[in-house]
């Protein structure tokens, strides 16, 4: 491929410099308007249409019928089953598995243990298997009659549980799965937070007494506290999109007990055709991670400027 | 507690809870292994009594897996390629090659990372639609030719090769292409090879944007077949449980093959996000 060659004259230099940087970063940015952006956009608008499957058919069908569809599922029962499910999972999920994966990330990071590489691969391994694959493997996990859990609980003179089969237990089926195939990804981040904590940090508190609890409180904790909300945003955005667990465990059953948002934008859309209420509920679901994130970030900055004692603070050189 | 009695209890802890979370992924392998019902039998048996590769042959032979496999790997890599020129070159000159507007424009970029994929689903679906892209590869493979998270990967790896390498090469005469090609990509090899890591097996595991577009089973990616699957067989546990091996397994080989990298990425992603 022929490229603009010559040696050029500084000023001249930048501007084609200028040129090229343009002409690098435009392809890119080109697929991500069309195909990222303006969809996005688009789907504001879809959200105010009646968009079903007679418009699918002819366009003719098509009316714009302004915040009706939002109207409508302020009222639809299953829209607040699927936001409070999904509020639920964010709530529970979230921070287990971000407490999980703090444990783990202290254990794999523990100056006694061995084989830690080790440990760490086999802690990460459930983050990079197929989803499906695992909600598959999971789903007989569960299995009331010959699922290992309920074998296993067998031995504790646990009467078997139907876990995906009753609505007290389908979702928290679920969130145990959602964790044990999701904390390794933190883990891996909170293992290079404490490895950026200067040791001398812990050398001055054991000089000023402190225990490992102390240590653990007043040195590891305020140090990882940017790994922490960065972790915590993350693991809520994530957590957020709950699909392809309940569309293969259980279909959004028992009783609607573990109807998602993603998974009813994917019914509603997809499954039923109606893509104009389908979108408004993808709207609602995007507004929703949005607040959230932006008071996250503030209570972050609000945070972090009020909890980290100084000494801390001073050793983040 | 003494040193070493603390010792133990750290190593102890940290074996059961690798034990743990293998305990899914060994069961998985382990029950695809059994004789057909075996599985599903009182009482539980953790290994087979007779290891058998049935339930792998009936998948290639009945249930052409190998296909579906093809076509997960031809949709990976796919993306794969694409992504990693157009992601890598604007990564790049976000980093190293000033224009007016530039930061203001990455900033933006950076703020769109919070908008979830599957807002922009629906009219995507009718978008592709409308082009004749509904049920092709293409159609499979277009949300997936640039990505934001994989410009700013290689931007924040890009922002360490010296101007002054860049700028003698000019001095020397050489285009901007060239320049790219012949040291920027080179410089960039271990940032690319995460970014390979995370498209290709992000792409593999993906389940929702191929399941709407695709819908001629010949075309199915191996998450779609395998949930198509359990439709049909899901009284077949050992069956299943072969066909989850297959999905799963390039995957872990290809993890542990590239580890370093990976959780390199992982890191990295997170310092500056």
């Amino acid at each position: 491929m022929p490229g603009p060659s010559d040696a050029l004259e500084p000023s001249t230099g930048r501007k084609h410099v200028a040129v090229a940087g343009r002409l690098f970063v435009a392809p890119a940015l080109i697929a991500i308007a069309i195909f990222f952006l303006v969809p996005v956009v688009a789907a504001l608008g879809l959200s105010l249409t009646d968009f079903d499957i007679y418009a699918l058919a002819d366009r003719r069908n098509l009316r714009f019928v302004g915040w009706a569809n939002y109207g409508t599922l302020l009222t639809d029962p299953l829209f607040w089953t699927a936001l409070r499910n999904t509020a639920i999972f964010v709530i529970a999920a979230a921070p287990l598995s971000i407490a999980v994966s703090l444990g783990a990330a202290l254990l794999v990071d523990a100056k006694l243990a061995r084989f830690r590489g080790l440990f760490r691969t086999a802690l990460f391994l459930p983050v990079v298997t197929t989803l499906i694959a695992a909600a598959v493997v999971w789903r007989y996990l569960y299995h009331p009659r010959v699922g290992l859990l309920n074998r296993v609980l067998a031995w504790f003179g646990v009467a078997p549980i139907d876990w995906l089969g009753d609505p007290t237990w389908a979702l928290p089926a679920i969130i145990l799965m959602a964790v044990w195939k999701n904390f390794g990804f933190n883990m891996v981040i909170f293992v290079a937070g404490l490895q950026s904590i200067p040791p001398r940090l812990y050398e001055a508190a054991s000089i000023d007494g402190a225990g490992a609890w102390q240590g653990f409180r007043h040195v590891t904790l305020p140090m990882l506290a940017p790994t922490f909300a960065f972790v915590a945003v993350m693991t809520m955005i994530g957590h957020f999109q709950l699909f392809a667990e309940p569309y293969v465990m259980t279909q959004g059953g028992p009783a609607n007990s573990t109807l998602s948002v993603v998974l009813l934008t994917y019914l509603e859309g997809f499954r039923w055709w109606n893509l104009g209420y389908a979108a408004a509920i993808s709207f609602v679901l995007f507004a929703v991670i949005l607040v959230l994130t932006v008071v996250a970030t503030r209570l972050r900055a609000l945070g972090g400027g009020l909890d980290a004692p100084e000494a801390a603070r001073g050793g983040r050189a | 507690m003494s040193r070493s009695a603390r010792a133990i209890a750290v190593n102890a802890a940290l074996v059961l809870a690798a034990g743990l979370t293998l305990l899914p992924l060994a069961w998985m392998v382990s029950v695809s292994l059994m004789p057909t019902g075996e599985a599903s039998r009182l009482p539980l048996r953790l290994l087979p009594s007779a290891p058998t590769l049935e339930h792998y042959r009936t998948l290639f032979t009945r249930l052409d897996v190998a296909g579906y496999a093809a076509n997960s790997a031809l949709l990976a890599t796919a993306v794969t390629a694409i992504s990693l020129v157009l992601n890598s070159m604007a990564g790049y000159a976000f980093a190293k090659l000033p224009f007016r507007g530039r930061d203001a424009l990455f900033r933006t970029l950076l703020a769109a990372l919070v908008i979830p994929a599957q807002v922009g689903m629906l009219p995507l679906f009718l978008m592709l639609k409308g082009m004749g892209l509904i049920n092709t590869y293409a159609g499979v493979v277009i949300p997936g030719l640039a990505s934001i998270f994989g410009i700013f990967l290689v931007r924040q790896y890009a922002q360490s090769i010296p101007d002054s390498l860049l700028d003698a090469a000019r001095i020397d005469g050489a285009g901007e292409l060239r320049i790219y090609r012949s040291f920027v990509l080179p410089a960039c090899t271990p940032i690319l090879t995460t970014l390979a890591l995370f498209t290709f097996m992000g792409t593999w595991n993906d389940f929702l944007w191929p399941l709407i577009v695709l819908s001629d089973q010949d075309r199915f990616t191996l998450p779609v077949a395998l949930a198509n699957l359990l439709g049909e067989h899901a009284q077949d546990v050992e069956l299943m449980m072969a066909g989850s091996v297959l999905t799963v397994a390039p995957m872990v080989v290809l993890f542990l093959a590239l580890q370093r990298y990976y959780v390199a990425g992982v890191v990295s992603g997170s310092v500056k996000g």
